[in-house]
């Protein structure tokens, strides 16, 4: 007993550090590859290549007044932000990043709660964020304010039903609840993911389109339009108030990729069975990225890439040459996979960004309802019908 | 453990409940509510009923609640004033109340000793299967007769709602 309080608390600081630190390297990520995109280089003056441009921005954060404005409802003013932040983080507490492990001598899950439940309690928590964002709206006495609160609640109560609709198809194949239970029956190869199982690909476009919406972010980012309503939501937070916001969009973001992840792409599990050597992918990924460094340090374009370079692919090898030590491998591989699987759904949200202009609110709201929902609850009726007629 | 979560969250929904008739702006009574909803659910979560706790906090916290939110919002509803209170309340409220709970307390403990298993009617248990099996096998009728209820009333809400066309 007293050693699980122990190990349980060591995992919620470990998980805790982790989901903070790239909750901030998530952002810099962003303003990166929209950079890129849009061809020029991005945050690029503090620490080489802009790497500890996040640590500014949180500096900056903390140490900006915090106005409270004399208008507001003070009380749900404070509270708004905090349930915003505390909703979108508490669904990473049941989220399981890989099998079993021992460390130390101790057996232990790479998850930190196991609920049987566990798609309900996400989809729980996820449907209590929309208050965070409602009461800021409404308590900050500011018609911009009241407007962006109103079209979320709104945008995320429709969203929210082709969203349950589409994760409930891949349930019924996996006929389990549990989100580790979940990854256990996509175990093996490819085709065992249930993004592959006839035409599940329906639930899972569906469900990204939905946790766009959800997460309001380009092109369904009406709540914070700021063409037509200055910030939205946000208007009248500053400083930390304002950070905590952001934070949840970001955590929120990590959420819904998580479970597309678990729900579709089979969370931790490889591609195809260890034994035909995907434990060699992330070896060979990473030296491969690592020797492409080294040799474009060789041809330096630039004077400083002469010596940035070099120092970044001695990093991927050394990484590289961790990912090939034995009694790592058990926690290292699958958490390349899930990283790696998170990662490529997280670029997916912030490529669409650089690319989709936002939508009118009544497209919007139509697309909602009479696209998206009618083809989840086909999608459902036909999944449920093939799966009751094979068994 | 059960015991001390018990009593800190069936202290917050009562605490909430009340709140609920005592704060004079519907949002803070609608933000109280919330909170009746998710001690509620905590307490269904104690007695083992983890589906129906799930489902308590979507559809009420979750879904319902928040259009309650959304309507205050649209219709900008201000702070209600504090009406006279009348001589009948006033000298009836107290022993009112008091009697009610008495009654409420003693046919509870009548109708399920302190031994018995929670159940509603014939079916126990609350995991997803359990009740999946109850509501398609045994109430499937009235599960059925149900749907087509809301239905109706979601017809209903539409023909009212909808614009006349000249």
């Amino acid at each position: 007993m007293d050693s699980f309080i122990v190990i349980s608390l060591i995992k919620i600081f470990v998980v805790f550090g982790a989901l903070m630190t790239i909750l901030a390297y998530l952002q810099w990520v962003e303003r990166k590859v929209i950079a890129h995109i849009q061809v020029r280089p991005g945050p690029y003056r503090v620490g080489p290549h802009g790497l500890l441009q996040p640590l500014a921005d949180v500096i900056k954060l903390i140490t900006k007044e915090g106005l409270l404005p004399p208008y507001v409802n003070k009380p749900l003013y404070l509270a708004a932000p905090f349930i915003a932040v505390t909703m979108a983080l508490l669904s990473i507490s049941v989220i399981p990043f890989g099998p079993a492990i021992r460390v130390a001598g101790y057996w232990t899950w790479m998850q930190l709660a196991n609920l049987n439940i566990g798609v309900l309690f996400v989809l729980a928590v996820s449907s209590m964020g929309v208050y965070g964002i409602a009461l800021a709206g409404w308590s900050s006495n500011n018609k911009y304010a009241l407007i962006g609160g109103l079209r979320s609640s709104a945008q995320m109560i429709s969203y929210e039903l082709p969203l349950g609709l589409a994760i409930a198809a891949p349930l019924l194949i996996s006929n389990t609840l549990s989100l580790r239970r979940l990854v256990e029956t996509q175990d093996g190869w490819l085709w065992n993911w249930n993004l592959f199982h006839g035409f599940q690909y329906v639930s899972f476009v569906v469900f990204l389109i939905a946790s766009f919406a959800e997460t309001n972010r380009i092109p369904f980012d009406l709540p914070e339009a700021e063409n037509e309503l200055v910030a939205g939501y946000h208007t009248e937070y500053s400083s930390m108030k304002f950070a905590a916001f952001f934070m949840a969009e970001y955590a929120n973001m990590v959420t819904v990729s998580c479970m597309a992840t678990l729900l579709f792409l089979g969370g931790w599990v490889a591609p195809w069975p260890e034994k035909f050597g995907s434990g060699f992918v992330p070896v060979a990924v990473f030296a491969a990225a690592g020797l492409i460094a080294l040799f474009h340090g060789w041809h330096a374009a630039r004077r400083k890439d002469a010596f940035t370079f070099p120092v970044v692919g001695v990093v991927f090898l050394a990484v590289a040459a961790v990912f090939l030590v034995p009694f790592l491998q058990n926690i290292l591989l699958p958490l390349f996979w899930f990283c790696a699987k998170v990662g490529a759904l997280l670029f997916v949200f912030i490529w669409i960004r650089g690319t989709l202009p936002r939508f009118r609110y009544d497209q919007l709201m139509a697309f909602a309802w009479k696209v998206l929902f009618p083809v989840a609850v086909l999608n459902l009726l036909v999944t449920a019908l093939v799966i009751a007629v094979i068994s | 453990m059960d015991l001390i979560l018990f009593l800190a969250f069936a202290l917050i929904a009562v605490v909430a409940a009340i709140n609920v008739v005592v704060q004079r702006h519907p949002i803070s009574s609608a933000i109280s509510l919330v909170g009746v909803m998710g001690s509620l659910a905590v307490l269904y979560l104690l007695l083992g009923a983890e589906f129906i706790a799930a489902a308590q906090v979507i559809v009420y916290a979750g879904a319902i609640m928040v259009l309650f939110v959304f309507v205050i919002m649209l219709l900008n509803a201000g702070g209600e004033a504090r009406a006279g209170r009348s001589f009948v309340a006033s000298l009836l409220g107290v022993p009112a109340l008091v009697a009610l709970l008495a009654l409420l307390a003693f046919f509870t403990a009548r109708l399920f000793p302190s031994d018995a298993e929670v159940h509603f009617g014939g079916f126990k248990g609350g995991t997803p299967e359990a009740i999946g099996r109850a509501l398609f096998t045994t109430y499937l009728l009235p599960f059925e007769i149900t749907s087509i209820l809301v239905l109706i009333a979601i017809v209903g809400a539409v023909v009212l709602a909808r614009k006349e066309l000249e």
